[in-house]
């Protein structure tokens, strides 16, 4: 038992703390937001070279074999600058699946491109209907003389615009009809019938939604051997969760030093905001959930790689959880900051949209308290 | 970083677990389980008390120079977690927990050797004098008064919520011994014996119907100024070294845990009629579960901050605070899960020596009286609105 940071990871925190400190101003981030890519290939070319897009990836493949911790402590940091870089798309959740499904060649093909930045990836699975439930899809995939036809719609795909390759999940139907099991199509950007309709993602980045017309695959876009890959879809789901309840502890903690700050030096009635009891009780609570946030997250993190049942209970408490903190420290921030909390001119509302974003993606509080619930009891601690 | 234990720590964990088997027998196991207040009437706790001395860990967090067992952070919280999930009783923490660490910490020779051991043993039963019925968050205006008088004291007042003042044998206090410039100066703190004549214990009964908490009178009460710890005058010190033991034990969610599956298992169980099969009684459980695997990763990242030496800082209060708080929400779950057996009042105490066949199946016996005295626990140690006050000096510095 030893939640104390290792020397390596003391190291990754500090420079991708200077990392952002240093590269991600104010000014940047409404560059950013007015730029139709929604990031920088100059900041995701630094993150090449700084190892972090190949941190979790095996070392087969031109990884550094690093483990859900060591996103987090990355993650954390990009909360810090509300970073946009396509990081889960490409490399928790796309490169995550390609690792797991994956055979050696697509592996070969596609994972060392990931790790020196040449290859960017999506996950498109979410669809309108299915809303947050994982194995509720209906895009199919029907086999062809040629390969695969792809029909179906999927929405909020993270920075599928700016994907090389989008990772599509449908229903596999083979000659005998619907086979009962999900698989992953690695489609290409450029294909025929895939329709991409991009939108500026609300908290930064972009997001789209993809229409399937008859898309035609060749035979080697299913990744792996056609099993079902559901269960591998939520494992990398709930990794991806974590990460994001990492990102959204660093979100939290600006907001809260910077409300700090404020409350310190606007006056009222002749002095500080932060010289009332009312608003000091106010930052405790904001400080407690923030630290809250900051312990879900890490034990998300630390079972990652558990059995399934454990893994999903600790991946759905911590999004419910940190989804509930990250509401009141984002809307206490602006209620705190009074009127100017609530213009364009300050960050606040900014973060504040990173972190309703978070609370939505993969389903909000509400759905994973329930889900955490449906999964039964466990009376193990730690 | 690793959650799980190693092949050492696994090993204490097995030696814990088999001490706990061969000591604690069923009926202190059904006394605990039934007992709705705080903590366990002495002839449970005193018990398990002894049992723990024989083996040698009876006071864990002390010195191995004083009988403490030197144990690691994460031997401590082993023991603690074992201990909740096995239902062992409480043990005298006002001597074990308060008294003991602030006579190792201040106290004279005489002290150490005359207190600790029978700290340890169990032959003395300590209770607590701070409060007082115009001193409760603002303790250090109270007026309790000891007067030199010799080789003595006379102290003269009241002291308030004192828990087991009934039982204990000797009482550690607050008094004013004189009067500072800020009414934190001039208090001493002070170690009497409850059989000295002077001293009377008017019984007050809480809203969950039981009687653990009293007031305690103070009339020409003679005491030794021997019996005082440290410097005269400088006993609010010693008393706030105290209260950070009092808050900040570090260790609770396995007692949360342990109370959370009660509930829970009520709820699964017919004797509901499965309250669990309403989505908002199961979601709630869920969120209780979740906000105790918060405060269990909070203790395990202070844990892991000392064993490695470094101060965990304020940490103490959000520990209190929100133990306190989701202790609460266990039990308001709890009364919602039994629903109508809510509305049974079983007035005779103690539950586990009832003579009558109670109202409701025995399982819920404690749901109810634990709400209602569970509402302390967001006042006693520092209310919730002074923890939220020492959090916002403390971490924030406003």
């Amino acid at each position: 038992m030893d939640l104390n940071l290792s020397d390596e990871q003391r190291l990754l925190r500090e420079s991708a703390e200077r990392f952002v400190a240093g590269s991600y101003d104010a000014d940047h981030r409404r560059r950013m937001a007015n730029d139709p890519l929604g990031f920088s290939p100059a900041v995701w070319k630094q993150f090449a070279e700084l190892g972090w897009l190949a941190l979790p990836l095996p070392e087969e493949f031109g990884g550094l074999g690093g483990g859900a911790v060591e996103i987090g402590i990355l993650m954390e940091a990009f909360g810090r600058g509300l970073v946009s870089e396509p990081y889960v798309a490409t490399v928790v959740l796309g490169a995550a699946l390609i690792d797991r499904c994956g055979t050696n060649e697509q592996k070969q093909a596609s994972l060392p491109k990931v790790a020196d930045g040449s290859l960017k990836l999506a996950f498109a699975h979410s669809e309108r209907a299915a809303r947050f439930d994982l194995a509720k899809i209906t895009t199919s995939a029907n086999k062809t003389a040629q390969g695969w036809r792809l029909a179906g719609s999927k929405i909020a795909v993270l920075d599928g615009h700016a994907a090389d390759e989008i990772i599509v999940s449908a229903h596999i139907h083979d000659h005998r009809g619907p086979s009962g099991r999900i698989g992953l199509f690695l489609v290409q950007a450029t294909t025929p019938g895939l329709g991409i309709s991009d939108y500026p993602r609300l908290g930064g980045g972009r997001a789209c939604n993809i229409e399937l017309c008859d898309t035609h695959l060749p035979e080697d876009a299913l990744l792996g051997d056609g099993s079902d890959v559901l269960p591998t879809i939520e494992w990398a789901v709930d990794r991806a969760m974590a990460a994001l309840g990492a990102e959204a502890v660093g979100i939290m903690q600006t907001l809260l030093e910077t409300t700090l700050e404020y409350t310190k030096i606007r006056k009222q009635f002749g002095r500080p905001l932060s010289a009332n009891q009312v608003i000091r009780h106010r930052l405790a609570d904001m400080a407690m959930q923030v630290d809250e946030s900051r312990s879900m997250a890490l034990r998300a993190a630390l079972k990652a790689d558990t059995p399934p049942v454990e893994r999903a209970r600790a991946a759905s408490g911590a999004k419910a959880k940190i989804g509930k903190c990250a509401r009141f420290v984002g809307e206490q921030s602006i209620q705190l900051h009074g009127g100017m909390g609530v213009t364009e001119e300050l960050e606040v509302g900014a973060y504040f949209k990173r972190l309703v974003a978070f609370d939505t993606l993969f389903g909000g509080s509400a759905h994973h308290y329930a889900r955490h619930a449906g999964l039964g009891r466990t009376t193990a601690s730690a | 970083m690793d959650l799980t234990f190693n092949a050492e720590e696994r090993a204490f964990q097995s030696e814990v677990r088999s001490f706990i088997a061969k000591n604690l027998t069923e009926e202190m196991k059904r006394a605990t389980a039934l007992t709705p207040s705080v903590f366990s009437d002495p002839d449970i706790g005193m018990a398990w008390q002894r049992a723990l001395h024989r083996q040698g860990w009876g006071a864990p967090g002390w010195p191995v120079e004083y009988g403490g067992p030197d144990w690691a952070p994460a031997q401590r919280w082993i023991f603690e977690t074992e201990s909740a999930r096995a239902g062992v009783p409480n043990v005298n923490v006002m001597g074990v927990k308060m008294v003991g660490p602030v006579i190792i910490g201040f106290g004279s020779p005489e002290q150490k050797n005359f207190y600790l051991p029978r700290i340890l043993s169990g032959e003395d039963y300590w209770c607590q004098g701070y409060s007082e019925p115009g001193s409760g968050s603002d303790l250090s205006s109270l007026k309790t008064r000891a007067v030199r008088d010799g080789d003595d004291y006379i102290i003269n007042g009241t002291k308030i919520w004192t828990t087991h003042a009934h039982h204990a044998n000797r009482m550690f206090a607050l008094v004013r011994t004189s009067d500072g410039p800020r009414q934190q100066d001039g208090i001493s703190f002070i170690l009497i014996d409850m059989k000295t004549p002077g001293i009377t214990t008017r019984p007050i009964l809480t809203i969950g119907g039981d009687h653990e908490v009293n007031q305690v009178f103070f009339d020409d009460v003679h005491v030794p100024v021997a019996n005082r710890v440290g410097d005269e005058d400088k006993g609010w010190t010693y008393g706030k070294y105290l209260l950070e033991f009092e808050r900040g034990s570090g260790i609770a969610s396995a007692k949360l845990r342990e109370g959370l599956k009660v509930i829970a298992d009520l709820a699964e169980s017919d004797l509901t009629g499965r309250a669990i099969d309403s989505p908002d009684i199961a979601t709630r459980i869920s969120e209780v579960e979740v906000d105790i695997d918060a405060l269990e990763m909070t203790e395990l990242r202070v844990l892991s901050a000392l064993q490695t030496g470094q101060n965990p800082g304020a940490v103490s209060s959000i520990l209190k605070l929100r133990n306190s708080e989701i202790r609460q929400a266990v039990t308001r779950l709890g009364v919602d899960v039994i629903g109508h057996d809510a509305l049974a009042v079983e007035p005779m105490r103690p539950l586990y020596k009832l003579n009558h066949e109670p109202a409701t199946p025995e399982e819920m016996l404690t749901v109810v009286p634990e709400y209602l005295n569970g509402r302390a626990y967001t006042i006693f140690g520092g209310t919730s609105e002074i923890q939220r006050d020492i959090i916002a000096k403390m971490m924030l510095g406003i």
